[in-house]
């Protein structure tokens, strides 16, 4: 009974972590658009959250043998990183583009926001479910 | 909560970027020096930045790595009566790049706005976070 309660919040729960891990990305991303050679880095967050709901890290390159290497982190739990494209090319190798991390930094922060307000409504919509009124 | 981070990578962002505009106020304060009496006149500093490692997967800091002095040659000009002259009658100045100098404090001043308002962002989200369920 209580799990049917919680289990449509543990979804949003999952999305509210992915959210602000993005969120610590793209601030990486910000402050370091001044650093010669940086790459921007960047995850998909759809695909993220597949993962977390599968419970199974989705591995960009298949193991065939017990001693491949597993790419990237192998943990579900969390997104597998990415490098972004360099839209206008730098001479100092840097390949952060100010304007689209800003416009993903304010996107992120309003579906954290908005996530947010899922879980406010659902703790809501369950304590008038038990208070029965 | 990994939302924390932010405060820690911006900060530094935000130290790198005062520690140019610093620089910058340096190398525009001595623009026109000439020479000093051991004839080597102001050379023109930069900050290398570099970025660290900052708390778990792909976050980064920015740390100022070194303050590189510019080799480019000083302005000669020649002034014979000057009394910093040398035998040729030139006066060296300091190697500043005026316009180079002032494209750098609005690249660093507007960097500067940029992380204040990535942490003012990450504060409002985390204060909405703490009212989460009330």
């Amino acid at each position: 009974m209580l799990k049917q309660m919680t289990a449509r919040m543990d979804f949003h729960a999952n999305a509210l972590l992915l959210r602000a891990q993005r969120q610590q990305v793209l601030a990486s991303n910000i402050a370091n658009a001044d650093t010669p050679g940086y790459v921007a880095r960047d995850f998909d967050f759809a695909q993220a959250l597949k993962s977390v709901q599968g419970g199974a890290s989705v591995s960009p390159v298949a193991l065939t043998d017990a001693r491949h290497l597993r790419l990237g982190s192998g943990d579900p739990r969390q997104a597998e990183m990415a490098y972004t494209v360099q839209t206008q090319p730098a001479q100092d190798g840097n390949s952060v583009d100010l304007d689209r991390e800003r416009a993903n930094f304010v996107d992120n922060s309003i579906r954290y926001e908005s996530t947010l307000r899922f879980i406010n409504g659902h703790v809501k919509t369950m304590l008038s479910a038990i208070t029965g009124q | 909560m990994s939302m924390f981070n932010i405060f820690g990578v911006s900060g530094s962002a935000i130290s790198s970027q005062s520690q140019r505009l610093n620089v910058v106020a340096s190398n525009l304060a001595n623009a026109d020096a000439v020479a000093g009496p051991d004839g080597q006149s102001y050379k023109a500093r930069h900050v290398i930045f570099q970025s660290v490692p900052m708390g778990p997967q792909g976050s980064a800091g920015v740390k100022v790595k070194d303050i590189q002095e510019s080799d480019a040659p000083g302005r000669r000009v020649h002034a014979p009566h000057h009394p910093s002259a040398d035998a040729e009658g030139y006066v060296t100045h300091s190697n500043v790049n005026p316009v180079e100098e002032m494209v750098n404090m609005i690249s660093a001043s507007r960097s500067y706005q940029n992380n204040v308002e990535v942490m003012n962002t990450a504060k409002s989200l985390l204060l909405k976070t703490l009212q989460m369920g009330q």
